[in-house]
């Protein structure tokens, strides 16, 4: 746990670890972490990992995620090991794992798609087709988006 | 349950059942045989896009099998003033026993299947599907060379925006077809498809000429460069009227070799090839109407008869 200890432990939040290298910025994106925000966020990039060579973590003070934000995650790291800190102490860990339906998580970027229409009322729906590398497709209209693409349309 | 949005609710024994219930509906399909196996039974034509030969050959399959058809059409209605698909979709779930959707939109038949509870035909959505196109398609192949297994089949025109040459290619590759693309670079088949297909294990060629692929082909299916897909008219007029066949351009081609069309065209198919061996565009519309009743019963839970008088 010494590359832990690169920044301060916290009292109480969320400990993302084992982010693949580099993707931490989308994983701030994707759990829509305000910039804003009264309460820090720590960040280590590019820390040795045995698990997956080099990895990112992030440290979110008083935000425990819960079940769609590990939906969310699952997009863009699978490996993610997450521990909900009360106190100092770790209260739970959870493993992320993607659903092979993603409901109401991302928006389908095809112009002509049925659900491009804000007021049509059935949920957003992408299907996993592969995980390595990670596809997704419109569960509606059938197009495929790529990973970058995805985050720019997570809701 | 009988909803067919994409090829991929029919397996291929499916399929084959299928073509040979429309194939033992062809007399019903002429007005030969009455038989009103569908009689108390309602279709909702759901065309939010027009067409003809697609809402046409729905009502007669209906009516032929002693069936009432409404007819919905989305210019000056409730969906002209801003009605969402859903809503229109549970106004039909309450009025009809089967819908047949088109609708300009992609996954709007997916959409109507999951907001309603009778089972949805899918009659083209935007360029995404159109598997009842497929079955008639199918059909008429299966017609011609008495089999669906492995043939030789070259795909014409805008496989980009062709949503009948979308279905129809994922369906012959699951019978081991191999497959010739043939289009202008602007008008490809989209990679998903193309990667789809691939994983099936089939051998897919693409090419911008068509003249080299006449003498090897079971089928030649062409079709129409259409304008209404185009983002803007510049590029659809770099486009336009790119593959011509006419009948001289035939003679090297095998015996047995079909030419299909989905029809309307407009210039790529002379109307001199019309009256070739290898014309069955025309055939292939009338197949429309048994290859539908087929699936209406399918989807309505009717057995047809394995005699049909």
């Amino acid at each position: 746990m010494s590359e832990m200890r690169r920044v301060t432990a916290i009292r109480n939040g969320t400990v993302v670890d084992h982010i693949p290298s580099g993707n931490a910025m989308q994983v701030i994106r994707i759990l829509r972490i305000d910039t804003d925000r009264a309460t820090p966020v720590s960040l280590v990039m590019n820390v040795p990992s045995d698990k997956l060579g080099r990895k990112d973590v992030l440290k979110i003070e008083d935000r425990e995620l819960d079940q769609e934000d590990l939906d969310r995650l699952a997009l863009i790291a699978p490996a993610a090991s997450i521990a909900i800190i009360r106190n100092h102490a770790v209260a739970e860990k959870m493993k992320v794992e993607l659903a092979d339906d993603l409901v109401n998580i991302a928006k389908c970027s095809f112009w002509n798609c049925i659900t491009k229409n804000d007021r049509e009322p059935l949920p957003q729906r992408m299907r996993v087709t592969s995980r390595d590398p990670l596809q997704v497709r419109c569960y509606y209209c059938g197009r495929g988006q790529e990973i970058n693409e995805l985050i720019e349309n997570i809701l | 349950m009988g909803d067919i949005v994409t090829m991929d609710d029919l397996t291929n024994q499916e399929i084959v059942a299928v073509l040979d219930d429309a194939e033992r509906l062809v007399p019903v399909a002429r007005g030969d045989v009455y038989l009103p196996l569908l009689q108390g039974k309602v279709l909702a034509n759901m065309f939010f896009e027009n067409s003809t030969r697609t809402r046409m050959s729905f009502e007669t399959a209906m009516k032929r099998l002693g069936g009432s058809v409404l007819n919905f059409t989305s210019i000056g209605t409730s969906v002209a003033k801003g009605e969402t698909l859903y809503d229109t979709m549970q106004m039909i779930d309450g009025y009809a026993d089967v819908a047949a959707i088109r609708h300009p939109r992609q996954g709007a038949a997916q959409y109507s299947a999951d907001a309603v509870e009778i089972p949805i035909l899918n009659a083209g959505d935007g360029a995404g599907n159109h598997p009842t196109q497929t079955m008639l398609d199918l059909f008429t192949i299966r017609q011609a060379h008495g089999t669906l297994e492995g043939l030789n089949v070259v795909l014409v025109g805008d496989l980009r925006y062709g949503r009948t040459v979308h279905s129809l290619s994922h369906a012959l590759v699951r019978f081991g077809a191999k497959l010739t693309l043939v289009s202008p670079s602007t008008l490809k088949m989209p990679v998903e498809i193309v990667s789809d297909l691939r994983e099936h294990g089939s051998e897919i060629m693409e090419t911008e000429s068509l003249e080299d692929q006449i003498a090897g082909a079971d089928v030649i299916y062409v079709t129409r460069i259409q304008k209404e897909r185009f983002p803007d008219e510049d590029e659809y007029a770099k486009v336009a009227g790119i593959y011509k066949i006419e009948a001289s351009d035939l003679s090297g081609a095998m015996k047995g070799m079909i030419i299909m069309h989905p029809l309307p065209r407009v210039d790529e198919i002379d109307p001199g090839v019309d009256s070739t061996e290898f014309a069955r565009y025309f055939e292939q519309a009338f197949n429309g109407v048994p290859t539908r009743m087929a699936l209406l019963c399918r989807s309505l839970g009717i057995d047809v008869p394995k005699k049909v008088k």
